[in-house]
């Protein structure tokens, strides 16, 4: 018997006024026509509660860009799930976050993309949304919401990390959330122009060690590192199929949200199949649960059930396998390439693909067959 | 954290049962924390306008158990929730 999961990503559209070049969405953009109605959403929430999710994240796209978010979060909060609202916060006003609050919602958590308006406004393809965030953030805290304040952080911001977390303190977080880009979909287009230095990560961290210890008990900081220089590869979702599951705007159930683009897969839809069912039985959610998929080094690996292989979708962005151990171990045969990686971007420049519907990104890395096995 | 501290649970925490575990969880912004039963009992407590203090009476009647050492033991865990911020004062 699978153990439950303990959230759910909803990705209620993928409708957004940014155009952040670094966007966890697929580069396939779903259409508005084809978004899951707000009655079959009021379904999904219920049998995520029933299943064993505790937590749903309300996110996009811009999930306020739907005209029923009001109806989504009152779903979501009935069922009792903890409703977190992932945000842009550029399209929200005083009278309608109030009444999100009002249907129950928990936590909003709100992105930014610099602290330093210009660059952030050039970041997210908008002009005008760094002083729309800010002045959504303290709508958020007058209305009595906790606040996370999520900064994705690479090459073009990363040197102002300190002045993310003043923005954080100021602005009343309780949380930040320091992500460093994770290259798939629109990121791996763009990962020229967003990879950090090493001297740069080495900075961010110990800013983030040192905050963390001077805002004890005032300020959480989730840090989330770049597996490029790492050694051993993230535990991505906790194990595929282990703990969350996605369902896409079109209502595709996916282990995680960038699973979408991975080929040779039959994900079930939420149309026709319960959470329960794809949850336990299907195929998609099997295929890379435990370690009985596992190849070589990960098989009898002593931290095999600790990062779980890495990311499937790093490993077949990279590789072109989506079963291959994720080439952030160093003990993956195509650890090399994360390195070519890093010689490219340094003699790269800073022009972004923006995440734009219809655009397909022209610069994609191409797949690079396996060295032979030593 | 002092005798005299009324500590509450954060903004954005919730207790919940958690039926499909059949245990009880503190939910939050991206975490959660399940308190062992010694835990979930003090943060039942958490009404809001109890001190540490008052906390520390009842459950020093409840079990018949020596009140400053329960003190003490609570004065432990509130401060190490305040620190992951799941209290507050």
């Amino acid at each position: 018997m699978t153990a439950p999961p303990l959230a759910l990503l909803a990705e209620l559209t993928h409708r957004c006024p940014l155009r952040c070049p670094y966007c966890s969405n697929p580069t396939a953009l779903t259409r508005p026509g084809e978004e899951l109605d707000t009655a079959t959403w009021s379904r999904i929430f219920a049998e995520a509660a029933d299943l064993g999710c505790l937590q749903i994240h309300l996110s996009g796209g811009e999930p306020t860009a739907r005209r029923d978010i009001l109806d989504l979060v009152r779903a979501a909060s009935e069922a009792g799930l903890y409703t977190n609202l992932i945000t842009s916060g550029v399209l929200l006003n005083g009278t309608r976050l109030d009444a999100l609050a009002e249907a129950g919602l928990d936590h909003v958590q709100l992105s930014i993309q610099d602290a330093e308006p210009t660059s952030a406004d050039r970041i997210g393809g908008y002009r005008g949304g760094h002083a729309k965030k800010l002045a959504f953030a303290h709508l958020v805290t007058e209305a009595g919401l906790p606040l996370t304040l999520n900064a994705v952080v690479h090459r073009q911001n990363l040197d102002r990390l300190p002045a993310m977390i003043d923005l954080a303190l100021a602005l009343g977080a309780g949380r930040l959330e320091v992500a460093h880009v994770q290259y798939y979909g629109w990121a791996l287009a763009n990962r020229d122009a967003l990879m950090p230095t090493r001297a740069q990560l080495d900075a961010a961290t110990a800013t983030v060690e040192a905050a963390r210890a001077t805002h004890r008990g005032r300020l959480v900081i989730d840090y989330v590192v770049p597996d490029y220089y790492a050694t051993r590869p993230k535990s991505c979702m906790g194990g595929w199929g282990q703990r969350f599951l996605a369902v896409s705007p079109a209502g595709r159930i996916l282990p995680c949200h960038a699973a979408e683009s991975l080929p040779g897969f039959d994900f079930p839809n939420a149309r026709t199949t319960t959470l329960r069912a794809a949850w336990d039985t299907s195929e998609a959610f099997n295929r890379f649960r435990g370690t009985g998929w596992m190849p070589e080094p990960c098989q009898g690996c002593a931290r095999a059930e600790q990062d779980w292989g890495g990311c499937r979708c790093q490993a077949f962005a990279l590789t072109g396998d989506a079963a291959a151990t994720d080439p952030a171990c160093s003990l993956s045969p195509h650890h090399a390439l994360l390195a070519l990686a890093l010689e490219a971007s340094d003699r790269a420049g800073e022009a972004f693909t923006y995440r734009e519907p219809g655009r397909e990104p022209g610069r994609l890395p191409q797949p690079v067959p396996a060295p032979p096995l030593a | 954290m002092s005798p005299e501290s009324i500590p509450k649970l954060a903004r954005g925490m919730k207790l919940r049962e958690d039926k499909a575990r059949a245990q009880w969880v503190v939910l939050g912004p991206e975490r959660m924390f399940v308190p062992d039963e010694i835990a979930l009992e003090v943060i039942r407590l958490l009404d809001g306008t109890s001190s540490l203090a008052a906390i520390a009476d009842t459950l020093a009647a409840r079990y018949s158990a020596p009140r400053e050492e329960i003190l003490a033991d609570i004065t432990t865990m509130l401060d190490d929730l305040a620190a992951k911020g799941v209290v507050t004062t």
